[in-house]
């Protein structure tokens, strides 16, 4: 199946608490290019395998959290269709077109708030400003990165209540596949969420949780295990808050390591996983696994991974 | 003299560096009794209220701490910056994160339904 409708994740709005302490964290850490700051402050970068101007913004606020999540569709028509069924439907609320231009190099995007009570975004526009490597006999990767260096945004993890509501809103609407899920209890009540609208194990994941609108963490894809320990000794080498990790994802397959902007946001950065296809059988996993599920060599439930959100 | 620091729930107390955050003094001496999480003033896990003394708070998440509970001694220990002997009570609490007789995940402070759509 080649890919439609929505392609990828395109862009993370977050909000951290000192600009410039994130600033440094976002480049010199996590490696990724500023590209330009706007009027109103907010600071724009990108990944430097990243063809588009921007993926993620960052603006200061007297809270910490995620403000919305943009995805990146195929085309204008299919922006218009799916803005159309949204509107009808009461799985999505708040429900606004954005200017284009309010993003820089960015077309006009549709916004909703779904029914875990995050703000999504889709847009068939943003300027391609090119990758560090351009598109013509590239080199494998370029000089001068810094920090992690990742290649791109890759994924949220977002919790929130109405789980079900939400998962049916990205199937049954937006054209998600199901790749993975955490079942509990006898009832097999749906827990975790883990959803695909590309190639990959997940573009976004969400838990069931009590409360509305809380981000997790936010992914950027490295290219091996290697680069995860060489992200963890960063971590040490800047005295970056580390959550876990290195370890591997029974969910996903992922080698991984977790660790907080200044802010208290939880990054990850991650290698690995495998390639989905829409014919894959969704994976399920059990309460009584959940150690494994999540952190595959220790085993573990850990308290601190998963309770503490922004 | 370095700042000490006592916890009035367990009735421990350990020092704390000039300019250190409470947290980060109390995570290197390997003590407990604060919740830690983030680390950054966003999640409120490591949420507690001054009962005594002087000290100064960085930037921390209107989320978890409120201008008003900031204003009554409210405070979160990573963004805690002692300026004197300081005397605390912990209120963050971890979760306990997964709990199947409470119906799946819960969060500490919030009531434990796992809501269905119906
Ligand atoms: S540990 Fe998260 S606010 Fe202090
Ligand atoms: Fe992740």
């Amino acid at each position: 199946m080649a890919m439609t409708g929505v392609l990828r994740p395109g862009h993370v709005a977050l909000r951290v608490l000192d600009l410039e302490q994130a600033v440094h964290h976002y480049t010199e850490v996590v490696g990724l290019a500023e590209v330009m700051r706007d009027a109103q402050g907010r600071v724009f970068f990108k990944a430097w395998d990243e063809a588009d101007h921007h993926s993620v913004v960052l603006r200061k606020a007297d809270e910490a959290g995620m403000d919305y999540m943009g995805w990146r569709v195929d085309s204008d028509a299919t922006l218009d269709r799916l803005a159309g069924e949204l509107e009808a439907s009461p799985l999505a609320t708040e429900i606004s077109w954005i200017d284009a231009g309010e993003h820089p190099h960015t077309g006009r995007r549709f916004r909703f708030t779904i029914p875990t009570g995050h703000v999504m975004e889709l847009y068939a526009h943003r300027d391609v400003t090119g990758c560090a490597t351009g598109y013509l006999n590239p080199e494998p990767w370029p000089d001068d990165l810094r920090g992690m260096a990742p290649s791109r945004f890759d994924h949220c993890l977002l919790y929130g209540d109405d789980l079900d509501g939400t998962v049916e809103l990205f199937t049954k609407i937006l054209g998600f596949n199901l790749a993975e899920q955490v079942v509990a209890g006898p009832d097999r009540l749906q827990i975790a969420a883990f959803l695909s609208c590309s190639n990959k194990a997940h573009d976004v994941a969400f838990i069931r949780q009590p409360m509305k609108n809380k981000f997790h963490h936010c992914s950027f894809l490295l290219g091996s295990w290697n680069e995860v320990l060489k992200a963890a000794d960063i971590i040490s080498k800047k005295k970056v808050s580390l959550d876990l990790g290195p370890t591997r994802h029974g969910i996903t397959r992922g080698e991984t390591i977790y660790f907080f902007d200044p802010s208290g946001n939880r990054n990850e950065v991650f290698s690995g996983g495998y390639i989905w296809y829409p014919d894959k059988p969704t994976i399920t996993w059990t309460d009584d696994q959940l150690g494994p599920a999540i952190f595959y060599h220790d085993r573990k439930l850990n308290e601190a991974f998963l309770s503490v959100v922004t | 003299m370095s700042i000490r620091i006592h916890i009035e729930n367990c009735d421990d107390s350990f020092p704390c560096p000039d300019g250190s955050n409470v947290l980060r003094a109390m995570e290197c001496l390997g003590r407990r009794g604060i919740p830690v999480g983030c680390r950054g003033g966003g999640c409120g896990v490591c949420k507690v209220k001054v009962l005594d003394g002087r000290y100064r708070n960085e930037a921390i998440s209107r989320a978890c701490v409120s201008a008003e509970e900031e204003a009554e001694g409210y405070s979160l220990a990573c963004k805690l910056i002692p300026e004197s002997d300081l005397s605390l009570r912990v209120i963050g609490k971890m979760a306990r994160s997964f709990d199947i007789s409470r119906g799946a995940f819960h969060f500490y402070g919030v009531p434990a339904t796992a809501p269905h759509r119906s």
